[in-house]
């Protein structure tokens, strides 16, 4: 029997055919067409609802890079995948890396996984920007010349909202109760929250890891309200959150809520009357700039509703990339580390400009601390809180927020 | 005073893990599936529930979110288990294990991964005071709706003709099939109360919990492991051990360790199947000897 080749075969045959004439392989001429990005970040698991958003975010970037022309006339394609986790997310790494040679990897919300990652990175000289990953450790002992991170740092997150506690009075001489999401992140952040207390003259009543895939809050909550805190503060990760808020309001405990950790999905789906408190966060959908205005308004109209922090990390990671690999006309990992290093400037939909620290690393830039909205005042499912002015305010350097060298030194490989 | 409200705690944990076990362990012993996609009905009962919840309010969500789930359970009995009941149990384990992910994912699919928001109806919101003693009031309520649910299903069980056939098809469904009776109908009528009993968890536990594609999976596992320390084809033993896990679980955390509760349901069933392999109630039945 013969039939005609289907279309796919015969540009195969075609292109192998003029590869072999111009004696070079067919997978090279295909490259060439376009840059591909590597994107990992959990999907399913506890961590999943914010990886949608960060897919969804990735798919409105690279589209957006295309209609404009692509970069240096190239087409952006990414390639995207549910990390799972540590393990898994390596071996993909490796295999997108290796095989399906991406310029680079994006993503990640799970500090451990994202350790993982980075490892490959640094392995195959490749560039990753951490897009979600908190733990001061990253930016630490676990530093790579190849990792980048535009999430902030746990001890950016803890002084952030650190300094809204103090003004509310809620940190020297008071007495915490923690909940801390039992991982690296939250080990990670538990360290840092307990190095701010103890400079700024608080202590901890008590500090309770808690089981990622734990679902009932109430064994603590009895304990909580025996304990009587001055605050309780959440260190969890998310769908630990969104139960605990839930279950706090549940169980009508009156003392005052914050969180070094947080993600506005996570508040959205505790909802009108259940979110409470005082959180850090790195952007949010309510911020009034231009920019902000406008990737809330595009991210609505595609998805239909608001995007939340994650979907700013990962849009803005693969804009500031395209837009490095754009300057330097080249998709080259060493030459876009050289860049980042030199501290070229972002647009970040906040009011001032970014940059990432050469010491370790870490996108400086403003962060929030949100409060939550009394039910009366909260008119949708989604304006649930009202925003402090950036942090640090506009006479402050950026640093001031970030970890010190002592605090947490990097040194490169 | 601490001690008791964790112990209460820990039986009201018993009293929704009882909820999703009693329908797994009927499937179980009438019709030999073990049913890896309970979890994943219980978290169609709290979707449907909010997405009825939204018009029809909690008390219309709590009327029809069960039965539909139920009328689900009716359809994957008919289309998908009835095939498996005379096969080895490794492929209905497969075909469950199966069917919660393609579950978990038409949800993520339909609603979105992030979690929805849906609260306790002012009505039942607030704690009572009894001394020292607080508990929110809507606990209580679920508490309640257990001890009714098992209630009912033992009367259905044990005092009327439809249960007599049920329990003599759990302990010799040949010997059942000899006197003329199709088992058939019957099992159809476990799935929807198994499976609805399974989507009635959901919606009473949606105001509380996280309502997100993988809830199902979370709570599967607890749940199995009171089937298996309670004892295959024992209804009381199912009950007996929802109370005894959650008696365990209050008193470690009570004594201090509420971190490590979860493990300890483990050990207790690693003790259990030690000590009674066929479980603290567990009767001899013959195809499964």
């Amino acid at each position: 029997m013969t039939r005609p080749l289907d279309p796919v075969r015969r540009r195969i045959v075609a292109g192998a055919s003029t590869a072999a004439v111009l004696g070079w392989p067919a997978l090279g001429r295909a490259q060439a067409d376009v840059i591909r990005i590597g994107h990992l970040t959990p999907r399913t698991g506890f961590l999943g609802p914010l990886g949608e958003f960060a897919v969804q975010a990735v798919d409105m970037a690279v589209a957006e890079i295309n209609a404009a022309g692509g970069i240096n006339g190239r087409k952006v394609e990414a390639l995207k995948e549910d990390s799972v986790n540590p393990q898994t997310a390596s071996t993909k790494a490796e295999r997108m890396i290796e095989r399906d040679k991406v310029a680079c990897i994006i993503g990640e919300i799970s500090s451990a996984s994202a350790l993982t990652i980075s490892q490959v990175a640094e392995r195959t000289k490749t560039l990753f920007i951490n897009t979600g990953a908190n733990s001061d450790e990253l930016r630490g002992k676990g530093c790579k010349r190849y990792m980048f991170h535009i999430e902030s740092q746990n001890s950016m997150y803890v002084k952030t909202c650190g300094r809204s506690l103090m003004a509310q009075g809620l940190v020297k001489g008071k007495k915490w109760f923690s909940l801390t999401a039992d991982y690296a992140f939250g080990h990670d952040l538990l360290r840092v929250a307990k190095r701010f207390m103890a400079t700024a003259g608080g202590e901890f009543a008590a500090d309770k890891l808690v089981p990622t895939d734990a679902t009932d809050f109430s064994p603590l909550l009895l304990e909580i309200r025996s304990a009587k805190p001055d605050l309780v503060i959440s260190n969890l990760a998310g769908n630990q959150i969104t139960n605990f808020l839930k279950q706090y309001s549940e169980f009508g405990l009156t003392f005052p809520v914050a969180g070094f950790g947080f993600d506005t999905a996570l508040a959205w789906g505790a909802g009108k009357g259940n979110f409470l408190g005082t959180w850090p966060v790195v952007w949010h959908h309510l911020i009034d700039t231009p920019d902000t205005r406008r990737f809330v308004a595009e991210f609505t109209k595609r998805y239909s509703r608001p995007p939340e922090n994650q979907a700013w990390g990962d849009y803005n990671a693969i804009k500031l990339t395209a837009q490095a690999m754009a300057e330097l006309k080249s998709t080259d990992s060493t030459k876009l580390v050289e860049h980042f290093e030199k501290g070229a400037k972002f647009g970040l939909m906040k009011t001032r400009e970014g940059y990432f620290r050469k010491s370790d690393h870490q996108m400086m830039h403003e962060m929030y601390t949100v409060q939550a909205l009394p039910a009366a005042e909260i008119k949708n499912a989604f304006d649930i809180f009202r925003s402090s002015a950036p942090v640090p305010g506009p006479n402050e350097p950026l640093e001031v927020i970030a970890a010190t060298a002592e605090e947490n030194e990097c040194k490169f490989a | 005073m601490l001690l008791v409200q964790h112990l209460l705690n820990g039986l009201l944990a018993g009293a929704y893990y009882l909820l999703i076990a009693l329908g797994l362990s009927l499937i179980f012993s009438l019709g030999g599936i073990v049913n890896l996609a309970h979890g994943a009905f219980y978290a169609i009962g709290a979707y449907l529930a909010v997405s009825i919840g939204a018009s029809l309010g909690f008390g219309g969500a709590v009327l029809i979110a069960p039965v539909a789930v139920g009328i689900l359970g009716v359809a994957v009995e008919r289309v998908l288990f009835r095939r498996f009941y005379k096969a080895d149990p490794a492929l209905s384990l497969l075909l469950t294990f199966g069917l919660a992910m393609v579950a978990e994912q038409a949800l993520r699919m339909i609603f979105g991964a992030a979690p929805l928001s849906w609260a306790i109806p002012p009505a039942l919101r607030g704690q009572v005071f009894l001394g020292d003693f607080v508990y929110p009031r809507y606990r209580l309520l679920i508490l309640a709706v257990a001890v009714a649910c098992v209630a009912a299903l033992w009367l259905l069980l044990q005092r009327t003709p439809f249960g007599r056939v049920v329990r003599a098809g759990v302990q010799n469904a040949e010997m059942v099939g000899a006197l003329g009776i199709s088992l058939e109908p019957y099992m159809t009528a476990i799935a929807f109360l198994g499976i609805g009993l399974a989507g009635l968890a959901g919606v009473m536990l949606a105001p509380i919990f996280s309502i997100h594609p993988a809830m199902g999976a979370e709570i599967i596992t607890s749940a199995f492991v009171v089937v298996v320390i309670g004892g295959l084809g024992s209804f009381w033993g199912v009950v007996a051990a929802a109370v005894v896990v959650g008696l365990a679980k209050g008193a470690v955390t009570a004594a201090g360790y509420p971190q490590y509760s979860e493990a300890a349901i483990y050990l207790l069933m690693l003790l259990v199947l030690l000590v009674r392999p066929r479980g603290l109630f567990g009767e001899r039945i013959q195809r499964f000897e």
